[in-house]
């Protein structure tokens, strides 16, 4: 087998080395009840041309050469030649979590490099080097809230993505923790801040709110804001489009911002493997889970970086650890990294831009369903949505989501996302299927 | 080298009683087996304690230790220095870098401790 | 001597925010073939932002030769050999990059309509086929993250079934050898946790487990070999002890690779477990992550699976969200597909004969350092060792020399240190694990390093006390980083 680099001999010579016969001898102590005495039931091993195209016939069983007008949490945007040319560099690839410092200071300077990015995209004090996902980052992100301030209760908008919020309840189940949720406005599109206020009590860890909201809506923080800060609660700002924090006002009023970092030149590869961050105020740094890069001095007095507030963190902790996270997608941190680099401080503005303008064309020449302010993903009065869908499947076009399935209130509005990759033609093929 | 007014618990933490204030503090061995402390967690003044129950932490760089109330009762002071400069515990933990001050609700206890005498000899028979 | 490296120039380079300029860019956008919006317009002009002040403006040159020069400074398996314990640090083959990047694949969206993500599906159930029959299990969920994620959804699991039985209990018991994350799962998962001293062996006392096995214990949390390498040679008669109270057997699946092919931890009574496919399955490390835990059970507990399931729905594959016993949500979506398309490749590439081979050449590197290693290093515990292979630092701490001392001179000999001071029960651990990527040349010349720093230790300890000499850095100064955390820039 081609990735075994041992030849017979060498083998024999180890085996002889270790006073044993042969490889099978090495196991002998195994009690006789445990030991497999059937080969596995797997195919033999294949050539890497066979490999290559098992996948692309499967790839072939998937969509190809569609446009798609799907946003929901996972977004199509160009992904810069240069993301796959530093990540694919073994050093980057095939390297380990960063405990040697000194022979790991790539990994740690790029990562010092996406904390400072992400703070400066969100605003906030301090960011970890990444958590799993943005679902993930939000219970994260409440767990923090509620060590924060020693309360146990968490009011989530409904506006939130609805699979972040089932993640949410799985996880607070398990900790004790209510999650209760509030409910949006039906014209605006926005959080019911009423409803907030009336659910809101002393006994609140965290306010959860989401901008853009799931339906693509600019939603009312600072008013979140003001009702979680009065009550002694924390406010949680979640993202799913980070491209949007091109050209929207970043969070200035939340305690944490969790979100997902996909958009940033991360293949939608069927659901993962994403990257989510969570970023906080100066205070909350030692609540925060995940692994976190610090600058410090080598004995020579130069710049150097390490992994830091390592106390924070299950190897350390164990039982008292903040989070049983063990890993940050240092990899997919590093795309977004290098998009962030590539696209730089005129480039995401000018990337949210045609953003923003693609996804107003498409609205103007539809029927909006809120009268919200929103960025690039909006929801649309559509009678029939799965029509309308199977009209666009024949012109090799996905359409927007069907909210149905997540807001049955909603059946019959589809939520359609539009970015830089969306041709006129094809928003003018959706607007005469909806006609 | 270990101060004959403190009391002595076998978690290397320490007490002093002036009156009716206690200081409470960890050990010299206690900050030796820790190495370079980076981060000190006290409790909030008001904060009731409870003997042989966790008061707080005291962190290195790769290791967390819990400070055990040697003594019940309640923080009336938190020793400020520790925030900005918790690298004082290892160069004075039994004067300049006390952690806490308690206002004692069970003087009794005390005697449960060591002298400073027993002290030593119990950590002598830990190495 | 030290031959495997030699010193070399690497470039300097400071931070992106250093090197930036204004006005310099490294993109470039198609037209706008719609009509441009004004944002302050479109968006309220309060909720237009300012611009984001202090981000990098590089070109792309400089971009690549940032980046270029930042990897430089990285140790990586393309270099050499990993020793890390229970990492399983094993060749990541590139083939499974290439796949994985196929466009009908990469571009997936999860919401799109099932017949067109028919092949992505049948992706994801051949792995599950695949994990099950390696494993012994009966059902795979290939939804959690990463390793730690896997084990959370395991034990809520555990937790689900035995609140279905009216009987939820309380605690669950981890052996003191364990891997840190196992400990901090239960306790978020909401339990309360009980050590389990090991034996004088290293192994599960089975006469103290059947002390502490009470009604109130909901699973034992078992590494199988353990931490130590060791085969839990009681393993069944533990399955049996916590299957009598109506407790579960948890195994953590870190060191699968010693048992891939061999033994099958459904048959020795594992009811549940997690895999990390970033360990046993090759996928790539990428300096910290993405992984993915999937978790493999027996079927009385596959009900309460993560939903969506896969279902066959006449030829075709359908995502099965009616699945009411299901323990929820662990994640968004289904799961990290694109860490999954390289397992499975993994597997295609080696079939069944040659994953066991695979262990076969694991186990052997492992011994074979063991043996060669022996005479200079102590052996705490003498039982048989799979695929690593645990020491401990006692001789040369008669010198003043630690384990992390002779990690950090290793690194001048050209590898990356073993896992130091790990598991907790070795008093000065050295970890080592070699996986079946290591051929014999590298292997020698990792044992050669370890015995010329074994006698450097005797005749000037010193200069190991302060190693590394050979790197970009010195070592660092973590007390100060952790004192007075900086975690970005300013300007």
């Amino acid at each position: 087998m081609r990735y075994l680099p041992k030849s017979d001999s060498e083998r024999r010579q180890m085996l002889a080395a270790c006073g044993a016969e042969s490889a099978e001898e090495l196991f002998a102590h195994l009690p006789e009840a445990v030991r497999l005495k059937r080969p596995l039931d797997l195919p033999a091993g294949i050539s890497e041309y066979e490999i290559v195209d098992y996948f692309r016939a499967r790839a072939a069983e998937n969509a190809n050469g569609y446009a798609s007008f799907l946003g929901a949490g996972v977004y199509r945007h160009y992904r810069p030649v240069l993301v796959d040319t530093v990540v694919s560099r073994g050093e980057f690839l095939t390297s380990y979590t960063p405990y040697q410092a000194e022979i790991s200071q790539g990994t740690l300077t790029a990562i010092f490099e996406f904390q400072t990015m992400m703070c400066q995209l969100t605003g906030m004090d301090v960011a970890n080097a990444s958590m799993y996902d943005g679902s993930t980052a939000v219970p994260e992100a409440a767990m923090m809230a509620a060590r924060a301030t020693g309360k146990g209760r968490i009011l989530v908008a409904g506006t939130v993505h609805p699979e972040y919020r089932q993640v949410l309840r799985t996880y607070a189940k398990n900790q004790g923790m209510p999650v209760e949720e509030f409910g949006y406005v039906p014209e605006a599109g926005t959080i019911d801040l009423e409803d907030l206020d009336r659910k809101m009590d002393d006994l609140t860890a965290a306010v959860i709110v989401q901008s853009p909201n799931f339906f693509g809506i600019v939603d009312q923080v600072k008013a979140a804001a003001e009702i979680a800060h009065r009550r002694g609660a924390l406010l949680i700002v979640v993202f799913t489009e980070a491209v949007s924090l091109g050209i929207l006002e970043p969070p200035a009023e939340a305690d944490i911002v969790a979100g997902e970092l996909q958009s940033f030149a991360i293949s939608p590869s069927y659901g993962g493997p994403y990257a989510g961050i969570l970023a906080a105020r100066e205070k909350l740094v030692r609540q925060m889970p995940g692994r976190l890069v610090g600058q410090t001095v080598d004995t020579h007095g130069e710049r150097a970086f390490c992994l830091t507030l390592a106390t924070r963190e299950q190897h350390i902790r164990r039982e008292k650890a903040t989070s049983n996270i063990c890993t940050n997608q240092a990899l997919i941190a590093l795309m977004a990294t290098v998009f962030m680099t590539v696209y730089g401080k005129q480039g995401l503005r000018e990337l949210a831009g045609q953003n923003l303008a693609k996804a107003h064309y498409l609205a103007g020449k539809l029927k909006p369903r809120f009268c919200g302010r929103f960025f690039n993903e909006f929801v649309a009065r559509v009678e029939n949505p799965e029509a309308v869908n199977k009209a666009l499947l024949k012109k090799k076009i996905i359409g927007g989501l069907p909210l149905g399935r997540f807001y049955p209130e909603l059946g019959d509005a589809m939520l359609f996302c539009a970015t830089e990759m969306s041709g006129k033609a094809e928003m003018d093929a959706v607007a005469e299927a909806l006609a | 080298m270990y101060p004959e007014n403190f009391r002595y618990t076998k978690e290397h933490e320490w007490v002093l009683v002036e009156g009716d204030t206690y200081t409470i503090g960890i050990t010299d061995h206690a900050q030796q087996e820790l190495g370079d402390i980076v981060y000190v967690d006290l409790p909030k003044p008001g904060t009731t304690l409870e003997q042989g129950k966790s008061l707080g932490s005291v962190e290195s760089v790769k290791a967390v230790s819990d400070v055990y109330a040697p003594v019940s009762g309640e923080v009336t002071e938190i020793n400020g220095i520790l925030a900005d400069a918790p690298e004082k515990l290892n160069e004075d933990p039994h004067g300049a870098a006390w952690l806490v001050k308690v206002k004692p609700s069970a003087p009794g206890e005390l005697a449960g401790l060591m002298s400073a005498a027993d002290y030593e000899a119990y950590i002598g028979a830990e190495k | 001597m030290i031959d495997k490296v030699r010193p070399h120039l690497s470039q300097n380079e400071a931070l992106l925010f250093e090197r930036s300029s204004p006005g310099k860019r490294a993109y470039q956008l198609p037209a706008l073939d719609v009509p441009p919006v004004d944002a302050a317009e479109a968006l309220g002009a309060d909720n237009v932002r300012a611009e984001i002040e202090g981000f990098p403006e590089v070109s792309e040159v400089e971009a690549i030769r940032h980046f270029t020069r930042l990897s430089t400074w990285n140790y990586a398996i393309d270099h050499g050999m990993y020793p890390l314990g229970s990492c399983t640090m094993k060749y990541n083959p590139r083939i499974n990059e290439l796949v994985a990047r196929i466009d009908g694949l990469a571009w997936a969206h999860p919401y799109q309509p099932e017949v067109l993500a028919q092949g992505s599906m049948e992706v994801m159930a051949r792995l599950e086929a695949a994990l099950a029959e390696i494993t012994g299990m009966d059902a795979v969920t290939l939804q959690p993250a990463a390793g730690a994620h896997g084990e959370l959804t395991g034990i809520l699991l555990i937790r689900a079934l035995l609140e279905k039985r009216g009987d939820p209990r309380r605690k669950i018991l981890i052996p003191d050898s364990a891997h840190g994350t196992n400990p901090a799962t239960a306790a978020i998962a909401g339990y309360a946790v009980e050590n389990v001293k090991s034996s004088e062996t290293g192994v599960l006392d089975v006469s103290a487990l059947e002390q502490i096995v009470t009604g109130d214990v909901a699973a034992l949390m078992v590494t199988n070999p353990n931490t130590l390498g060791v085969f839990e040679e009681n393993i069944i008669r533990a399955a049996e002890i916590l299957h009598a109270k109506g407790a579960m057997l948890y195994m953590d699946g870190a060191n699968m690779n010693a048992l891939v092919g061999v033994a099958r931890p459904g048959d020795f009574g594992v009811d549940v477990l997690h895999l990390n496919l970033h360990k046993t399955f090759s996928t790539p490390h990428g300096g910290g992550g993405p992984g993915a835990g999937p978790v493999a059970v027996k079927k009385d507990i596959e009900p309460f699976l993560p939903a969506p399931r896969l279902k066959r729905s006449g030829k075709k594959w359908a995502w099965d969200y009616k699945r009411k016993h299901s323990i929820g949500r662990v994640r968004a979506f289904y799961g990290n597909f694109g860490v999954l398309v390289r397992a499975l490749a993994y597997i295609l590439a080696h079939g069944g004969a040659g994953l066991r081979n695979a262990t076969l050449d694991a186990v052997l590197n492992a011994v074979y350092i063991r043996k060669q290693l022996e005479p200079y290093f102590e052996l705490p515990y003498p039982s048989p060792n799979m695929h690593e292979v645990v020491f401990s630092d006692e001789r040369q701490a008669k010198a003043g020399v630690h384990t992390g001392d002779i990690a950090k001179r290793l690194i001048d000999y050209g590898f990356h240190p073993y896992t130091v001071s790990f598991p907790l029960i070795v008093h000065g651990a050295l970890m080592i694990e070699p996986t079946e990527t290591e051929g014999k040349r590298e292997l020698d010349q990792f044992i050669a390093a370890m015995i010329s720093i074994a006698k450097e230790v005797e005749t000037d300890p010193q200069m190991v006390k302060n190693a590394p000499y050979g790197t970009r850095t010195s070592r660092v100064d973590e007390v100060s980083a952790a004192r007075k955390p900086v975690l970005r820039w300013k300007p």
